[in-house]
């Protein structure tokens, strides 16, 4: 039998020495190449599980091995390959210990579904051979066939709305570009992916490159456009290549170009690179930068799709929306339209990051309760600790505390508690994250990011950022909560775009669930979770600990030192950095107040 | 590192696109690519190309993080302060960064080594907090790893320079044979 092993070659795998992996491997397979045909080894884009990785999976057999080192190809090859023999130290150990064979045994993909995800990590992402395969650009053809009126009442009928953040239904936005009799027009590819803590985007665009092309394709068909540009981060720099690369081989396939497929409509589609500026995946400030000028947003009197890029009607979605497409004019929108809630329909792929065991990538049908997406995709929180908010959508978005680990995940519920979809980041905190700080953090990006066109973003965040850094350092006053609320809700009402208008998210919502800590510190000076410095010191629960001196291995400072074979100290050259705390396991490492203040 | 980027090379890079206005972010991105930052003569040349002004060719150097206006280190570092990272350690990774080198957000080390920057997400969130040295990736680190991780750098910096002297060494040596043999 054939089998291909697929080496995970994500970005997390990556970093975590996945290409190294591949190279041994593929060593191996040359080295036992006695019978050659006995496999091939295949590099994808991110298989999900990126806290394990480097991942590999044995077809067609389908076995998951995890953390993989270059030292294992060996055995990988002669035991499993050839011998058909599972290597049981490679493989997944769930809850109660058992050793987990295939993936979708494992509870982190067994939950999932995968839509946009569908190729990703299963294929080359480098060979569109592999992705016609996969039934790959059948939904083009089927687009050549149909009107676009017959394309754009799939796309309705599916109910898909924008994975970007805001939640546009997609068919309606189509639609109003499709009615404009004007020429040119065009299709963006909204691929700027600049949320900290968010790298789906970039994984679909890494993984599986030509299903965004051909969502894109069946866009410009639909709408009558010509032209079509994939606005990319430049910091991912596989994403670039790998979109570049498929754009290439779709040219040579004839599926863009003066002719696609034989037929008399033009395509023509290229990339172009961020310049690192967060507005960016605004999208008037999106075609301002591709224009070639500074990204800044204009207000929105009139709509992209009537005078967008160069002044002409142009669509522009995020990558997941376009990667969702082939599937709905494949599958008819009605049957799209099963997945998720009525709303919210379809999937909505997740980086569920942070303090959660299992990190990575997630699919899930829209309606998922985040008590099922942190705690059984996500494993719960490492170490025991305790859950203590879930961030979602970004620095446009919002905390949502335990409380809330109930409601479902889609547009309109998360809205309503003061948060959003966003692109997806979802980043979860124990009780190690202090919230004040969190929400200094993200006013901090922001203020960095806005590009200080309008007064009420561009003074508004710097106000905020002043009060709530004085407030970690303890130097908050009475009143500073109320100010920022006033501050925050000036900004929601009167900034020119989404970046101002969302930025006051993350600090009105944890000062509407966290407020006892703003309290906190404003009052007592006192950080619970131990995490602003200033007010933090640190020190050993003697009951508790064991004398394990495994914090003495991460301390920075050398702060931690053992007095005549006994428990440990911490002298005065901490730093505060709290890395002792994050080792210990038994919790021996207490914050306590502390500081100048 | 090379500082005065001869007007060929710069030519070089502009010549590759079109006379669009559109081209002037990959141009001064190829530029940043090529000698770290953009060279100061090159926004007059790139304003004559596509005529525009190099006002606003400034503007834009100043707004898009990726474009610097200052020389870079040999090696730069990104740090990734994504929010991940963040309530992960970043912060703990910066403080030990800037006392190892003693060099903050946007600084170079004084040998032209090393780069600071801080940057908001590499999408490496899932192996928090990490690190991106030119392009390779470093993940769940703590600030204790990293005066190896820095260390590396700074051998083959030197073996580099030692193979460099050797080859000139070498070379010299040749020449000095080949004069003797003639």
């Amino acid at each position: 039998m054939t089998r291909t092993i697929l080496v995970c070659c994500g970005t997390g795998c990556r970093a975590n020495g996945g290409m190294d992996v591949s190279l041994a491997l593929t060593a191996a397979v040359d080295a036992a190449a006695a019978d050659a045909n006995v496999c091939c080894v295949t590099e994808t884009g991110c298989s999900g599980l990126c806290e394990l990785g480097p991942l590999v999976r044995i077809m067609p057999d389908d076995i998951m091995y995890y953390r993989v080192r270059p030292s294992d190809a060996h055995d990988i090859i002669q035991k499993t390959v050839l011998e058909s023999e599972p290597i049981e130290r490679l493989l997944f150990k769930d809850s109660s210990g058992n050793h987990v064979l295939h993936q979708a045994d494992n509870p982190f993909y067994g939950h999932q579904k995968k839509i946009a995800l569908r190729n990703v990590g299963i294929i080359d992402s480098r060979s569109i051979d592999e992705y016609i395969a996969h039934g790959g650009y059948s939904a083009l053809a089927r687009a050549l066939e149909m009107t676009s009126d017959e394309i754009i009442r799939e796309v309705e009928e599916s109910g898909i709305r924008g994975r970007g953040g805001a939640g546009f239904p997609t068919g309606r936005k189509w639609r109003s570009a499709a009615v404009l009799e004007s020429s040119p027009k065009y299709v963006i590819c909204n691929g700027d992916e600049g949320d900290p803590g968010a790298f789906m985007d970039g994984s679909i665009m890494d993984g599986d490159p030509h299903s965004v092309l051909e969502g894109m394709m069946i866009g410009a068909l639909a709408i009558g456009a010509e032209e079509g540009f994939l606005y990319i981060r430049d910091e991912y720099i596989q994403a670039v290549k790998s979109m570049k690369k498929a754009i290439r081989a779709a040219e040579k396939r004839g599926l863009l170009g003066e002719s696609i497929l034989g037929t008399n409509r033009k395509l023509y589609f290229s990339v172009v690179r961020g310049g690192g500026a967060f507005v960016c995946g605004e999208s008037t400030a999106l075609m301002s930068s591709i224009e070639g000028n500074v990204g800044e947003p204009r207000a929105k009197y009139i709509h992209s799709v009537e005078k967008g890029l160069w002044g002409c009607p142009t669509v522009i979605n995020n990558v997941e929306t376009w990667a969702n497409i082939p599937v709905i004019i494949n599958g008819g929108g009605k049957k799209f339209a099963e997945i998720g809630t009525k709303d919210s329909t379809g999937t909505k792929v997740f980086a569920l990051v942070g303090k959660v065991k299992y990190t990575g990538l997630v699919e899930v049908p829209m309606g998922i309760t985040l008590r099922k997406l942190i705690f059984e995709i996500g494993g719960g929180i490492p170490n025991n600790r305790k859950f203590k908010a879930v961030q979602t959508g970004g620095p446009s978005g919002g905390c949502i505390p335990a409380s809330l680990l109930d409601i479902p995940v889609d547009f309109d519920t998360l809205k309503e508690y003061g948060t959003m979809m966003g692109s997806g980041g979802m980043i979860v905190m124990d009780d190690h994250s202090c919230m004040v700080e969190f929400a200094r953090y993200y006013v901090n990006f922001l203020c960095g990011e806005s590009c200080g066109k309008c007064t009420p973003c561009r003074e508004g965040l710097r106000h905020m950022r002043s009060i709530l850094t004085n407030i970690c350092n303890g130097y908050g006053r009475e009143g500073d909560i109320e100010l920022l609320e006033m501050i925050g809700s000036t900004m929601i009402d009167c900034s020119l775009c989404a970046l101002g208008s969302s930025a006051p998210n993350p600090v009105l919502t944890t000062i509407r669930y966290f407020r006892e800590e703003y309290e906190a510190h404003i009052r007592e000076h006192r950080c619970p979770a131990g995490v602003c410095k200033a007010l933090t010191a640190f020190s050993v629960n003697h009951a508790v600990c064991k004398g394990c001196m495994a914090c003495t291995a991460v301390c920075p400072t050398r702060a931690i030192v053992q007095l005549n074979g006994g428990f440990p100290i911490i002298t005065k050259s901490c730093n505060g950095c709290g890395s002792c705390r994050d080792v210990c396991r038994f919790n021996a490492i207490e914050a306590v107040k502390g500081g100048r203040v | 590192m090379n500082l005065n980027e001869s007007d060929t090379e710069i030519n070089e890079v502009i010549k590759a696109y079109p006379p669009e206005r559109q081209n002037s972010l990959p141009i001064m991105q190829d530029l940043q690519k090529k000698f770290g930052y953009i060279p100061r003569n090159a926004f007059k040349k790139i304003g004559l190309y596509l005529s525009c002004s190099e006002a606003h060719l400034y503007s834009m150097a100043t707004f898009y993080k990726a474009l610097s206006l200052v020389p870079q280190g040999k090696h730069v570092i990104r740090l990734c302060d994504g929010t991940t990272c963040h309530i992960k350690g970043s912060v703990q990774l910066r403080d030990e960064i800037t006392r190892l080198l003693g060099i903050r957000d946007g600084e170079t080390t004084s040998d032209r080594l090393f780069s600071l920057q801080l940057v908001n997400c590499i999408g490496t969130c899932a192996i928090a907090p990490a690190i991106l040295i030119d392009e390779t990736y470093y993940g769940k680190l703590t600030p204790a790893d990293l005066p190896a991780i820095l260390n590396r750098y700074r051998k083959l910096e030197e073996e580099r320079e030692r193979e460099h002297e050797e080859e000139n060494g070498m070379e010299n040596g040749e020449k000095n044979e080949k004069e003797e043999k003639s």
